[in-house]
């Protein structure tokens, strides 16, 4: 897949590999992510991967744009970096009951599905963390089955509250902290996805995949309180810990 | 501890260095100085590294009083300068205050912001590898937030390094419009409006912070609708929401956004453009990426220049001074 090259100032450029939401562009976006680390490029400060694109923040006292696009270009025709990590596997638990899901009803009327088999095609669809943003730790996951190609509500909430998950755009987001939002709400995960004192802030990084497990609302009130007493560590919910440690 | 107690702390006081890069992919902003020139100068005139942190004062500055032996300190980036118990030190050098002295910075319209570092710098501990302040995010600096009256800022000297106060000359913010490199979204603009971009003036009006400024003027026309799929945010970029007025987006901008971005302002006039405030009118004019590289190198050659002409206070003796030094001594030892 051949990438446009577009400018963002004099520190930082976009090498996009299209416009719209869609699983090849987000893979071809994470695979030159990987070869850009492993090349380590001189005058590279750091990338952040987005759905269609990988921004590239350079100092341009040590590299410049051509330079840049030069090497990578040259880099792009390699196959995908060794040494450098995949994402990592999660499972995260969530609770779909209606307390936490004030939008299901309408998710259910929008795609035309039973709000069972809504919270179960969630369940059960594998997520791929596309992009990291909006919050400090707020992973925007693709994707859903066509039928979830939804557009946000018309009037956004002011007060969305911390760990809800929602739908919108064939995509699921997790709220990591109370804020305003404008997504269809259909459960709460109650772990914590951002700590700045973590070794890496935030739980979730770009190219990690994650399943959701349904829990009742005993478990989450139970996980919930946990969390309150800094008795979980939500990094243990990660299936392969060798990569979580 | 040695520290700095705040006795007032001003509009927005808080502690900035160059921001932590390295984490926009988890969704943490960069932060740092919105003038980053300054932070440098009044490091350098404190004898500490340039990345080193120091105290961010937006428009009306803190009281402070030492708690420590004494302190060096030094005022950059407004003409405000400072008081050590009631004593002017102008902007742009250094100078020491002793256990117990008051330090006040009033009120300026000069600049959004100035720098006030400290020699050694402060006494906490990094967040994610920087001590820049994310109010928003809580996290950094002191507490995650601004000073507040009470607070005792740890300092990382007990005493001021014993030598001459340290003067510079002023910074060279450069002048003229501000400079724009289009991208990556100039597309999704009509043609007709990105020419009214550069030919209008642009007003800042008072929903500007650290985040970014919101600007008012000629109306910018989207050619695709104002919806993008969301995309990376460069420091100085553009973005330009269904209302067609063009927000700025500075220090703690997001890291991702979803609305087209006309353009980014160059680095080169960042710390210019930092230092606006509302009601300032700003004129944008087009450049090329090689060029505003180019204008990068030079800015960084002309500071160094300007960081090797720093030197030693000259104090000029007053006539009471004068009068009660025996000069006679003076000649008879000679």
């Amino acid at each position: 897949m051949n990438p446009r090259f577009l400018a963002a100032g004099d520190a930082a450029l976009v090498v996009e590999y299209g416009e719209i939401i869609d699983a090849a562009l987000i893979e071809a976006v994470q695979q030159l992510d990987r070869r850009l680390a492993a090349a380590a490029l001189p005058g590279v400060i750091e990338t952040v991967p987005s759905f269609r694109s990988l921004m590239v923040h350079y100092d341009p006292l040590i590299t410049s744009r051509a330079e840049l696009i030069q090497a990578i270009e040259a880099l792009d025709t390699g196959s995908a970096a060794a040494g450098v990590e995949p994402g990592r596997p999660w499972r995260l638990p969530v609770c779909y009951d209606h307390a936490f899901a004030p939008d299901l009803a309408d998710v259910a009327t929008a795609t035309g599905l039973a709000p069972d088999a809504v919270t179960a095609t969630h369940a059960a669809n594998p997520f791929t963390v596309a992009v990291v943003g909006f919050l400090p730790g707020c992973p925007f996951m693709a994707e859903l089955p066509p039928a979830f190609n939804l557009s946000r509500r018309t009037t956004p909430r002011t007060r969305v509250p911390a760990g809800s998950v929602a739908v919108a755009q064939k995509l699921s987001v997790i709220y990591p902290a109370e804020s305003p939002g404008g997504w269809h709400l259909i459960g709460n995960c109650p772990i914590p996805l951002f700590d700045a004192r973590w070794e890496r802030p935030a739980l979730l990084a770009p190219a990690d995949t994650v399943r959701f497990q349904p829990i009742d609302t005993a478990e989450h009130a139970r996980i919930l309180a946990a969390v309150r007493q800094g008795e979980y560590d939500p990094r243990r919910e990660c299936v392969d810990q060798a990569a979580a440690t | 501890m040695s520290g700095l107690r705040v006795d007032r702390p001003g509009l927005s006081t808080t502690v900035q260095d160059r921001g932590r890069a390295g984490h926009q992919r988890y969704g943490v902003p960069v932060s740092g100085a919105l003038d980053p020139l300054a932070l440098r100068l009044a490091n350098a005139l404190v004898g500490n590294a340039p990345c080193t942190a120091a105290l961010e004062i937006l428009a009306l500055g803190p009281t402070l009083t030492v708690e420590a032996d004494s302190v060096r300190l030094a005022l950059v980036g407004s003409e405000v300068g400072l008081k050590i118990d009631g004593t002017d030190i102008p902007a742009g050098r250094s100078a020491t205050a002793s256990r117990g002295a008051r330090i006040a910075i009033g009120g300026f319209t000069d600049a959004a912001s100035c720098i006030l570092a400290i020699e050694g710098g402060f006494a906490l501990v990094p967040c994610m590898g920087s001590l820049s302040t994310y109010a928003r995010g809580g996290f950094g600096g002191f507490e995650g937030r601004a000073l507040k009256a009470g607070d005792l800022l740890p300092l990382a000297r007990a005493a001021a390094t014993p030598g001459p106060e340290r003067r510079a000359p002023p910074i060279d913010y450069g002048r003229g419009p501000i400079r724009v490199v289009l991208g990556p979204q100039e597309t999704w603009f009509e043609p007709a409006s990105i020419d009214r971009f550069f030919a209008e003036p642009y007003m800042i009006t008072a929903e500007a912070d650290r985040m970014g400024m919101r600007l008012e003027g000629a109306k910018l026309d989207h050619a695709r609708g104002f919806n993008i799929v969301s995309d990376g945010i460069a420091h100085g970029h553009i973005q330009v929401p269904g209302t067609g007025q063009p927000i700025v987006l500075l220090a703690d901008r997001q890291t991702v956004g979803g609305y087209p971005k006309i353009g980014a302002v160059i680095g080169a006039d960042l710390p210019r453009l930092g230092r606006m405030r509302p009601g300032d009118t700003i004129r944008f004019v087009r450049i090329e990426v090689a060029a505003a590289e180019a204008a990068r190198r030079s800015q960084e050659a002309a500071f160094a220049t300007l960081l090797k002409a720093i030197g030693p206070v000259i104090v000029v003796p007053t006539t009471e001074q004068l009068l009660r030094t025996n000069l006679i001594d003076g000649v008879v030892s000679a």
